[in-house]
């Protein structure tokens, strides 16, 4: 559980924070501007690559994808499916 | 018909939402041309007020220009008022394909269409070129209406860190799978005023064999030695190869975009274009002048000598008053402040000083980055100039941030 | 990498020349009007323009456009918010307000941006946007911008109309969108209806009236005139491109907290210039000629009146219409642009529009008409039409 936690943390630090940034796993993405809604794909692209699983576009919501542990929570919905 | 109170006060609440957030965007009239000095009834109903402009597009000061009036007096004599039509009914004088030539000729490319507006530019481009097979891959800071043409395009897209030329080589890899890879950047960010860095890209894009549009909007006319826009700075002119850039900004300012770029990409455009195909194209006497605009440009580079000039005495000046501004080669000239409300109140101040430039805040750009953007104009002269400074100076004096670090400001204002 | 490019676009340029659909475009050096000069020396009488009122040429607007390069000057090179907002800008808005008996209006560089901008900011994934199947592309591009749940109902259907708003009941708001004169057949959508069905499902009404704005209706204020309902549909997109003179420019204009919204948050209005002060100072004063007199309203209604019955006593099949826009069918695609190439070499200039602009085995030719056409225009235009149409075997 926390390993998926950390290793998405650590994707969108990577992937969208500028050198010295970080968040925690409640730190807004979205409505605080680290990542835009058109930059989400990369995102999506990873987790579901990263978990092997496929997640609905009607799921992909900015508001689902708006901290590390809301995306937990939607990855998680479909690992376990 | 049926607009019931529940649909007008969901979008009254929406209203005050805005306002609370001290984000509503309040209008200026102005009812003087547009140029340095201006005329300013704000707020609505209020005397009117002469005022330095710092905010405008108005890069080369033609947006008023003489020459540009007269050609586009001389224009509505000859060619009319209106077309009423799109270009391929009976939309097409000469005179625009003379201004395509010109455009093309200006840029070093192969051909030009024009749209009537760069925004229209941007949503029509993608659209006609790419397929569900292909990849966009787009700067993150890249202007709204390439988002918004990129959305209504069926190729995948994805983004790079901003002018970050690792991660941009690393998402060409990722999709090296793709038929066509498309890199997409301004070549001057309008908020920041850096260069994209386009030497780079274009070497990764001939590495990995994609091609590359760059929106040239805020440099064409004035970036590179002639003015041409970036590709002249970095000195790659002929490989890139699409560039959409507008007349409504350093090039007259009225209306009008375009896509220049490779032959058949422009004709792609003619014939699928929805924005170029569904609406009329830039009017006649809009054209007379841009035509004046290149016929000034073409003929000498005094005035963007004038604004190069301009810009580097605004950066030096406010730069040794102690304001922290953003880094860049363009007449972009951000100050930052951090915080939102100083942004606003700093604003609001400069106007009282006679002043008009404006505060950029959250969302437009990053949270905690709230600055005042200044946009210098070939059309300032060093008096007016020497009159914002001071009273940049002075109003940087009263909220106490000259010399100050970005961690000082933001411990006595916040983020 | 252009080159393999390169070769996948000009395969695909051949491929539309091949299917008949490339759009070549006729240079046009004189002024726009009834008769118009092309860069092959031929002079032509234009049945083909969006110029309703004739006033792409008109000598007031001109005057009116002279002004204010003079005291407005050339462009505003900013947007909106910054600093590219006139006096011009806001009289304009408001007297377009008054002309629709609206509360509020919100220019764009073109109505285009209007309805490509209109949509996003009002509508959520909880609301339904229900659309005539016939809508103008940029209403279609507008709403494919829009997270909201789309309907589609045949091209003025109102038992469809009636089944997807049935179909739309379980979202938060309704709002039903139609053009008010539908570009290629030339017909009225049913706006009485149209606003009785939204009454009774609890919707919105937006109409575009870019080809009825100056002309339907007595005094030109479009379908809503003509039905009886100013005022009382909540927004109206238009264009200024058309019969408003013909440079560029557009609006929606309707509910006053909606157009406040807009000016918020519409994306083409709030990063694209609006029209240059000249455009809007020639709007102001068309409205004003137009509140004036209603000679070209008038003279516009009379020649279309005039034209059609005239074509169809020759036998011509036309789409019936209020409107100024004349569909001469003529169901197969390769006649119609033969007809439209004879008519040229008459001095007669019209297109012949087919699938997939038009469905198929519905070829036409579209004629537009003018206040600016002359009663020996239409003589002219007719005698055209008759002489190619016994030749061509379409009428007898």
């Amino acid at each position: 559980m926390e390993d998926i936690k950390e290793m998405v943390r650590k994707y969108v630090i990577s992937e969208y924070l500028d050198e010295g940034e970080n968040i925690t796993y409640d730190s807004p993405l979205i409505s605080s501007g680290y990542v835009d809604s058109f930059s989400m794909v990369s995102l999506l692209v990873f987790l579901e690559n990263k978990f092997k699983i496929k997640i609905p576009p009607s799921k992909a919501t900015p508001e689902a994808f708006d901290s590390v542990n809301k995306i937990v929570e939607l990855v998680n919905q479909y690992i376990n499916k | 018909m049926s607009y019931s109170n529940k649909v007008k006060e969901f979008y009254t609440s929406q209203l005050s939402d805005i306002q609370n957030a001290g984000i509503f965007k309040e209008e200026r009239f102005i009812h003087s041309s547009q140029a340095a000095d201006i005329e300013v009834e704000f707020p609505s109903g209020a005397n009117l007020r002469k005022v330095i402009n710092m905010c405008s597009n108005n890069y080369l000061g033609l947006s008023s220009h003489p020459d540009v009036l007269e050609a586009a007096h001389e224009g509505l004599e000859k060619r009319g008022y209106g077309m009423s039509s799109v270009r391929f009914i009976c939309g097409t004088q000469d005179i625009h394909r003379e201004l395509e030539n010109k455009v093309t000729e200006f840029l070093g490319t192969e051909d030009t269409i024009l749209f009537p507006s760069c925004m229209d530019a941007n949503a029509g481009i993608f659209e006609a070129i790419l397929t569900s097979e292909d990849i966009m891959i787009s700067d993150r800071l890249v202007h709204a209406s390439l988002i918004d043409g990129m959305r209504l395009c069926s190729a995948q897209h994805d983004t790079f860190k901003h002018s970050s030329m690792e991660h941009l080589e690393e998402k060409l890899l990722l999709h090296s799978d793709k038929r066509i890879k498309l890199v997409i950047t301004d070549g001057v960010f309008s908020m920041d005023g850096d260069l994209a860095k386009l030497d780079e890209i274009v070497k990764l894009c001939e590495k990995y064999e994609a091609l590359i549009l760059v929106d040239d909007s805020h440099s064409s006319g004035f970036i590179g030695r002639t003015g041409r826009g970036t590709h002249e700075y970095f000195n790659v002119v002929g490989k890139i190869d699409i560039i959409t850039t507008t007349f409504g900004k350093a090039l007259g300012g009225a209306s009008g975009g375009c896509v220049s770029g490779r032959k058949e990409i422009v004709q792609m455009c003619r014939q699928k274009a929805r924005p170029y195909l569904f609406s009329n194209t830039i009017s006649p006497v809009i054209v007379a002048g841009v035509l004046k605009v290149f016929d000034i440009l073409s003929s000498s580079t005094e005035r963007r000598d004038k604004l190069e000039k301009n810009a580097a005495w605004w950066r030096k000046g406010l730069t040794e008053a102690g304001f922290i501004l953003k880094e860049g080669n363009s007449p972009i000239v951000p100050v930052m402040l951090f915080n939102a409300k100083l942004s606003q109140d700093f604003s609001r101040d400069l106007y009282d000083e006679g002043i008009y430039a404006i505060g950029f805040f959250f969302p437009v750009v990053p949270n905690g980055q709230a600055r005042i953007r200044t946009q210098i104009s070939a059309g300032h002269e060093i008096h007016h100039l020497e009159k914002a400074l001071d009273a940049f100076i002075k109003i940087g004096e009263k909220y106490g941030i000259l010399g100050l670090t970005k961690e000082e400001i933001i411990a006595k204002y916040g983020a | 990498m252009y080159i393999s490019f390169q070769k996948h676009l000009a395969t695909q340029l051949k491929e539309i020349e091949e299917a008949g659909l490339y759009k070549k475009e006729r240079i046009i050096v004189s002024p726009q009007g009834a008769e118009i000069e092309l860069d092959t020396g031929q002079k032509v009488l234009n049945f083909c323009a969006n110029n309703y009122l004739g006033l792409s040429n008109n000598r007031q607007l001109i005057e009116a456009a002279k002004a204010a390069l003079d005291d407005h000057g050339y462009g505003m090179s900013s947007v909106r918010f910054i600093c590219g907002t006139s006096d011009l800008h806001k009289e304009l808005e408001s007297r377009i307000a008054r002309f629709f008996h609206t509360e509020d209006t919100i220019l764009y560089a073109a109505c285009f941006d209007a309805n490509g901008g209109v949509f996003e900011p009002l509508l959520t994934s909880e609301d339904a946007i229900i659309s005539d199947a016939l809508n103008h592309a940029s209403i279609i591009d507008g709403v494919r911008l829009c997270k909201a749940q789309r309907y589609r109902y045949e091209n003025a259907d109102m038992e469809d109309l009636e089944t997807q708003l049935q179909l739309a009941q379980e979202q938060r708001f309704r709002l039903i969108v139609t053009d008010g004169v539908f570009s290629m057949d030339g017909n009225i959508a049913p706006l009485d209806k149209i606003v009785e069905l939204a009454n009774r499902y609890n919707a919105m009404v937006l109409v575009d009236e870019s080809h009825s704005a100056g002309v339907v209706g007595e005094t030109g204020r479009g379908v809503t005139e003509l039905y009886g309902l100013m005022g009382k549909v909540e927004l109206i997109t238009g264009t200024l491109g058309k019969a408003f003179g013909g440079a560029i420019g557009g609006f929606t204009t309707g509910k006053k907290e909606i157009i406040e919204l807009l000016r918020q948050r519409s994306r083409p209005y709030l990063f694209s210039n609006s029209i240059p002060p000249l455009v809007a100072a020639a709007g102001i004063k068309m409205i004003s000629m137009m509140t004036e007199t209603n000679e070209l309203q008038d003279r516009l209604h009379g020649n279309a009146e005039y034209f059609i019955s005239r074509m169809t006593n020759l036998g011509f099949d036309i789409k019936p219409t209020k409107s100024a826009i004349c569909a001469v069918m003529l169901y197969d695609a390769k006649l119609s642009q033969e007809f439209a190439a004879k008519l040229l070499d008459e001095g007669i200039y019209v297109i012949g529009f087919y699938y997939p602009v038009v469905p198929k085995g519905q070829a036409r030719i579209r004629v537009q008409i003018s206040a600016a056409h002359e009663k020996e225009h239409l003589y002219k235009a007719v005698n055209s039409f008759a002489k190619i149409g016994r030749e061509l075997g379409v009428i007898k």
